[in-house]
């Protein structure tokens, strides 16, 4: 006997059909590519061609639109627009527009790859741009590798990242941005500077589950408990918690005089804040590894009156001293409306990303890969709105310095550290009570 | 290492109390329409939004938004009902349903992500950042206020479904749809007022999840995954046992957070199986709680 099919009207099939249909049209809406340029004739060059035509440049990018790493996906579109904008403005690249095509991966490691494969076998871009968050480039780079293009990237800083056996094998990873596993050294560096009097006693760790987040809280686990600072909390919860109550809630029951927080979002650090609030516990140092440098977003999910005193390290800054950043800042506000204190890290980093690339397809006379490849590789120091860039063999850029930003009472995003470098304003040795 | 336990405790039962605001829906749409919304979890997030539209425009209290946030959400999910759900017949029902809610979800997001984009938001009142000192631990406000919303949620629940004509109308057709046709009762009416009922409850979630979580568009399919344990554990269909399973599986998730973070959400899912594999029917199984 046959089984029998479920008993749907016409008018139901044609509904289901209709939720279906809407659903990706909905999810084409929020994954589909979008483009910086009207002009197109379609991919002309694969990874090794060279301008024959005045087709534009076309650029691949997979970014987190949706998902954990939205928020800072949706700055790094941002930011990636932004330069695109600006070099057809000044007549495209060796005189060929660029044309942006930016996939959404839903911050899934998975759908990244998937991605970029539809970007290099499909859509044949000519240069590949990388994704949000260490954890989406390594699988992506391995794509990229396999297809013979060189990823540059902006947000892919582990060590885990360069260490992949595919960037060991094709050396295709490019990142423009501070190598993450050194970022809190100077917040280390600031407490060794201290009266022993002043310094902290205890420091707590939480980590997310995270090759972003973990190595440089370990360590500066590490030297802060080589400087006498005693453990009193450090643990790894896993990226999708039910609450993050129970782990702050036990981080405040140590009372530990410090936190460092490895978080990979707002939304991480947000819920510590607010527990620790709940508990009546002020660290007297915070520094998370990532969350306060997401400018208005921050702010709004924590209240402006908490941020105050919250620190975060990073290589960038809305007030950088940088005449180019400072032209960037400008265009983002012209573009975008809001302040430049509205503006995360994550937009500099994706438009250095563009300028690096511009760098290599004008030095090397085209969008040849293994050209840009070995050009990268080449010693050369490239000018970003991030400061300096020069990239070491594994990719990192060893030019990079690492600053620490911090929250102010005046509610502006302050470079604070290294004390007495150029652009660093006074910190707030002790973080101010909240606000209720 | 007993102030860290009676503290997890604590935290557990106040974080369950949540997790049950947004699982009881769930539930009782699955009691009596024999159908797994995989939109329970977005349809949370839309609470969270309108309580936040409330609190942001128009500066109203989150407690005193849902009066306007559930009858809301009740037209939207009686809406989601005739049109998606109402013609669904036969022997695939169920499952054709699981395609038809996650359309729904899908949509849901889309639109959210149109309205708000993806930056994290946070529903804000005085008591949300308050607690209150009891026995030398401090509790937070917003998740006792969670937490006996819950339980009367529960219980108007079991009332109108125990205490009332509609609820013998609806016991009726989770007992024999065929009978409860032949006996006069519109079940086309029942349903569509019982799947407004289950997304109405989802909007009290949505409040209490938004005033102690950040969320975005995407942040309901987090919770749906935990938010099917925690009904299957409590028995498919039982309002009650949804508060009992998300008490019990957050406190065990909790506890094991003390000693290691990593292996509490295993826990959690492990107490599941082990539970099941005891009575498979879960605490409150269907049938006992159809019996009633």
């Amino acid at each position: 006997m046959r089984p029998r099919l479920p008993m749907l009207s016409k008018n139901c099939l044609a509904l289901c059909a209709a939720a279906v249909l809407s659903a990706g049209v909905v999810a084409a809406c929020s994954s589909s590519g979008t483009s910086t340029t009207s002009s197109s004739t379609g991919p002309t060059t694969g990874a090794s061609s060279s301008p024959s035509t005045k087709a534009p440049i076309t650029i691949g990018a997979s970014l987190s639109m949706s998902g954990d790493f939205s928020g800072d996906g949706q700055f790094f579109k941002k930011g990636y627009q932004l330069w695109a904008s600006d070099v057809n403005a000044a007549g495209g690249l060796l005189g060929r527009q660029v044309k942006l095509t930016i996939l959404n991966d839903n911050s899934s490691p998975a759908q990244a790859q998937t991605n970029y494969q539809t970007l290099f076998s499909s859509d044949k871009v000519d240069l590949a741009f990388g994704p949000f968050s260490s954890l989406l480039t390594t699988p992506s780079a391995s794509v990229a590798a396999r297809f013979g293009y060189a990823m540059i990237e902006g947000a892919g800083g582990a060590p885990s990242v360069f260490a992949s056996p595919a960037n060991q094998s094709a050396h295709n990873i490019f990142d423009v941005s501070l190598p993450i596993v050194d970022n809190l050294i100077p917040f280390v560096k600031w407490v060794a500077s201290l009266p022993a009097s002043q310094r902290p006693k205890t420091a707590a760790y939480p980590m997310a589950d995270d090759p972003f987040a973990d190595p440089p809280v370990q360590l500066a686990q590490q030297k802060l408990q080589a400087l006498g600072v005693k453990t009193v909390y450090s643990k790894i919860f896993p990226a999708e918690v039910a609450s993050y109550k129970p782990a702050a809630d036990q981080v405040a029951a140590t009372g530990a005089q410090a936190v460092v927080l490895g978080s990979t979002d707002v939304p991480t650090v947000a819920a510590f804040m607010q527990a620790f609030e709940q508990q009546h516990y002020l660290p007297k140092m915070f520094i998370a590894a990532s969350g306060p440098d997401q400018g208005a977003t921050f702010t709004s999910a924590v209240g402006k009156a908490n941020a105050p005193g919250m620190m975060v390290p990073n290589g960038w800054y809305p007030g950088y001293a940088n005449a180019a950043s400072q032209k960037m800042v400008q265009e983002y506000v012209a573009k975008y409306g809001g302040t430049p204190s509205d503006i995360g890290a994550d937009v500099a980093e994706a438009y250095s990303v563009g300028q690096v690339a511009a760098a290599a397809v004008t030095a090397t006379g085209g969008t040849d890969n293994a050209k840009i490849k070995t050009y990268l590789h080449s010693g050369v120091t490239f000018s970003t709105v991030q400061g300096s860039v020069k990239f070491d063999s594994q990719g990192e850029n060893g030019a990079a310095a690492a600053f620490i930003f911090q929250w102010q009472t005046n509610d502006t995003f302050q470079q604070v550290l290294p004390l007495g470098s150029a652009g660093s304003v006074a910190i707030l040795a002790t973080k101010p009570n909240w606000a209720s | 290492m007993a102030r860290q336990i009676y503290q997890a405790i604590a935290d557990g039962i106040l974080v369950g109390g949540v997790y049950a605001l947004m699982a009881v829906g769930l539930t009782l749409i699955f009691g009596v329409l024999d159908i797994i919304n995989i939109a329970q979890g977005v349809l949370v997030i839309l609470g969270a939004y309108l309580s936040y539209e409330l609190s942001v425009r128009l500066h109203l209290d989150l407690f005193l938004g849902l009066l306007i946030t559930v009858p809301a959400m009740f037209v939207i999910g009686v809406v989601i009902q005739w049109a998606f759900i109402r013609r669904l017949r036969g022997r695939e029902r169920t499952s054709m349903t699981l395609l038809v809610t996650y359309a729904v979800a899908l949509i849901v997001e889309g639109i959210l992500y149109e309205i708000y984009g993806a930056n994290p938001k946070q529903l804000n009142a005085s008591y949300v950042q308050s607690s209150v000192h009891v026995l030398g631990f401090y509790l937070s406000d917003i998740y006792l206020y969670g937490f006996v919303l819950a339980v009367a949620i529960v219980v108007a629940l079991y009332a109108v479904l125990y205490r009332s004509t509609f609820g013998r109308s609806v016991r009726a057709t989770m007992q024999d749809e065929t009978a409860a046709r032949l006996i006069g009762i519109d079940v086309n009416r029942v349903a569509a007022i019982t799947f407004g009922l289950g997304i109405a409850v989802t909007a009290a979630g949505g409040m209490v999840f938004g005033a102690t979580n950040t969320f975005n568009p995407n942040s309901g399919y987090d919770l749906i995954s935990r938010l099917l344990a925690i009904i299957i554990l409590g028995g498919l269909g039982s309002i009650g046992g949804a508060l009992v399973a998300s008490v019990f599986m957050l406190t065990v998730e909790s506890l094991v957070d003390i000693w290691s973070p990593e292996w509490a959400i295993v826990v959690f899912y492990a107490a599941l199986v082990v539970v099941l594999v005891v009575r498979p029917t879960g605490f409150f199984g269907r049938q006992p709680v159809r019996a009633q």
